[in-house]
């Protein structure tokens, strides 16, 4: 990975994440986001032929539960937690044609 | 090409429509595939949630092993090889999964590489079966329940955390017939593996399909689209025929297709794009932090496979086999097509019974495939001596075949002994004295008949068997009549 990070991959990479970034914010982060790729671009310079990869930092393997039921919780509850609700559910704004 | 001809009739012959399943399919499991709630469908919304499964701070998932059991079963009965596996998170906006991810097997899924055989004997490659969770279940309020003009959503989060496996195929389906074939299939593999309850018009099985044309000869795949919202089968079919049809008058029109995502309108019958926005695309995977790698060994694979029903593939062919047996060769196109009707209605243990037990397997196959068919639960129930009892009245001419059929549908639908029920229904009375006399009947009335068949005319023999046919109302054996005749003339 060479090179620094472009205003426009940092754009879009808070799109995704639905920042909402200024042009100089965007610029900003440009910079800071390269220099931490380029500290990642040292660590891949290490020799790990014979580390083999891991997928976790925990040295655990098959945690498995029973399947067995447990209480849920009370809708009173549940629905109390949410911004807004009707008819027993979540209201949500509605979903697409939403502006990313 | 004729170009006055229905431009699409015309055209559509000269493409072949390439198509890849995902499916999804809803593990039969006591409990959701993170958290205790049950798993369980029609409940009221919002009654089966907690922490886990809304996401909420300071939760944290565990796997449940009876999810991990089924989705190996799957694996096993794909032919797939069971792998070591990990989670990683499928990061979106939308609100039908409150984490704002969904835990998704991505680059290390369970089961990779099998195949599933139709009964046309075609293979159809299984690129990949993992494991993931559901999502929750989303209704658009206001605006038709169209979700564009919808002016609010409500959300249900019971189905969140149910697990599932999806099932991946390669693009090895020809066309809308195939892909039903192999949902088909899959269903039944599903069902007999234990996993799914099999139930499409619930939900516990969704099927989303990869389509693309290519000229007819061509090795090389188009570009394709994913059509979703297959509820039925009947909806995949029509879905393919039309995504098949759009994008044929598309390239024959000049233009090119883009890949995307389309929604099957059932109602209207066509698919129309779904998301414009290339970043829905992204879903900037990484791994779960909160599940450790699941890696079974020997012992727990063959603990969790162990017990695995026959599946229909093999069903198929232990019927082929015994009719193969009987013939002393392959079985032809109808005996397959018989086969495949007996399989998929669960009569095949009651053919391989009633043949251990003596009966014509040809026979056998036909009276299930037919008639049994007609009653399959009821069926099913049949004890398979009384099966093999009346088969064997049939083939040794004891009762016609019409009889036959009016007697088994009589077993299926009271119950009975075989030769009690035709006794019964009055089909004892054609025992060989009463035959004798009849025939005496029809020789006397077809007199010049008689003396032609006696001179050596075999032609008149369907003649004189159809007159004592109808002289007895169809309820005598025509073979039996036949042979009768034949040792008259002696």
């Amino acid at each position: 990975m060479a090179g620094e990070l472009s205003a426009e991959q940092v754009a879009h990479v808070a799109r995704l994440a639905r920042l909402e970034l200024s042009p100089e914010e965007s610029e900003r982060f440009a910079g800071q986001l390269s220099t931490i790729l380029e500290h990642v671009e040292v660590v891949r310079r290490l020799d790990t032929t014979d580390v083999p990869p891991t997928s976790h930092a925990l040295d655990l393997r098959n945690v498995l539960r029973a399947d067995e039921l447990r209480p849920c919780l009370a809708r009173e509850d549940v629905l109390a937690a949410a911004p807004d609700a009707e008819d027993g559910r979540f209201k949500v704004p509605r979903i697409l044609g939403e502006a990313l | 090409m004729s170009t006055d001809a229905a431009p699409r009739t015309s055209s559509r012959l000269d493409w072949e429509i390439v198509v890849g399943l995902e499916v999804h399919c809803e593990l039969a499991t006591v409990t959701k595939l993170f958290c205790g709630c049950a798993n369980r469908f029609g409940a009221e919304a919002n009654t089966q949630v907690c922490p886990v499964c809304l996401g909420l701070p300071g939760s944290l998932p565990v796997l449940n092993r009876r999810a991990v059991e089924l989705a190996m079963r799957i694996g096993r009965a794909l032919h797939c090889e069971i792998r070591p596996s990990t989670f990683h998170r499928k990061n979106y906006f939308y609100p039908d999964m409150p984490k704002d991810y969904q835990i998704s097997q991505y680059d290390e899924p369970i089961n990779v590489g099998g195949y599933l055989e139709l009964a046309s004997e075609r293979r159809i490659g299984i690129e990949r079966a993992h494991i993931e969770e559901d999502t929750g279940k989303t209704t658009h309020v206001g605006g038709g329940g169209r979700i564009h003009d919808a002016d609010h959503s409500l959300v249900d989060y019971n189905r969140a955390g149910v697990p599932l496996v999806e099932i991946v195929s390669r693009p090895d389906l020809r066309g809308a017939d195939e892909a039903r074939a192999y949902v088909a299939e899959l269903r039944s593999i599903l069902v007999a593996s234990g996993a799914s309850d099999g139930r499409m018009e619930e939900g516990s099985l969704r099927v989303d399909a990869n389509v693309s044309v290519r000229p007819m000869g061509s090795q090389e795949f188009g570009t394709r689209c994913e059509v979703k919202n297959l509820n039925s089968l009947r909806s995949l079919g029509r879905a393919i025929e039309h995504e098949a049809d759009r994008q044929v008058a598309l390239l024959e029109s000049g233009g090119r297709v883009v890949q995307e995502t389309r929604h099957w309108n059932e109602a209207e019958g066509r698919t129309s794009s779904m998301r414009s926005k290339e970043e829905a695309y992204d879903y900037r995977y990484f791994p779960e932090p909160d599940l450790v790698p699941l890696v079974p060994d020997e012992d727990f694979i063959a603990e969790a496979t162990a017990g695995l029903a026959l599946m229909p593939a093999a069903r198929r062919k232990r019927l082929a086999a015994l009719v193969a047996a009987a013939d002393g060769q392959p079985a032809a196109t109808s005996v397959t097509d018989q086969i495949a009707t007996v399989v998929d209605l669960g009569l095949d243990d009651l053919v391989v019974a009633a043949v251990g037990l003596g009966a014509d397997a040809r026979l056998a196959l036909a009276r299930s495939a037919n008639e049994a068919a007609q009653s399959p639960e009821r069926a099913r129930e049949l004890d398979a001596s009384v099966f093999a009892d009346l088969l064997g009245l049939e083939s040794t001419g004891k009762l016609s075949a019409t009889q036959a059929k009016t007697v088994l549908a009589e077993l299926l639908e009271h119950g009975g002994e075989p030769e009690e029920v035709a006794r019964r229904l009055g089909y004892e009375a054609l025992s060989e004295d009463a035959l004798s006399g009849v025939l005496d009947e029809v020789i006397a009335a077809n007199r010049g008949a008689w003396e032609r068949y006696v001179g050596g005319d075999e032609k008149v023999a369907q003649l004189l068997v159809g007159q004592v046919m109808k002289a007895t109302k169809g309820r005598a054996n025509g073979k039996a009549v036949a042979a009768a005749l034949a040792e008259r003339r002696g």
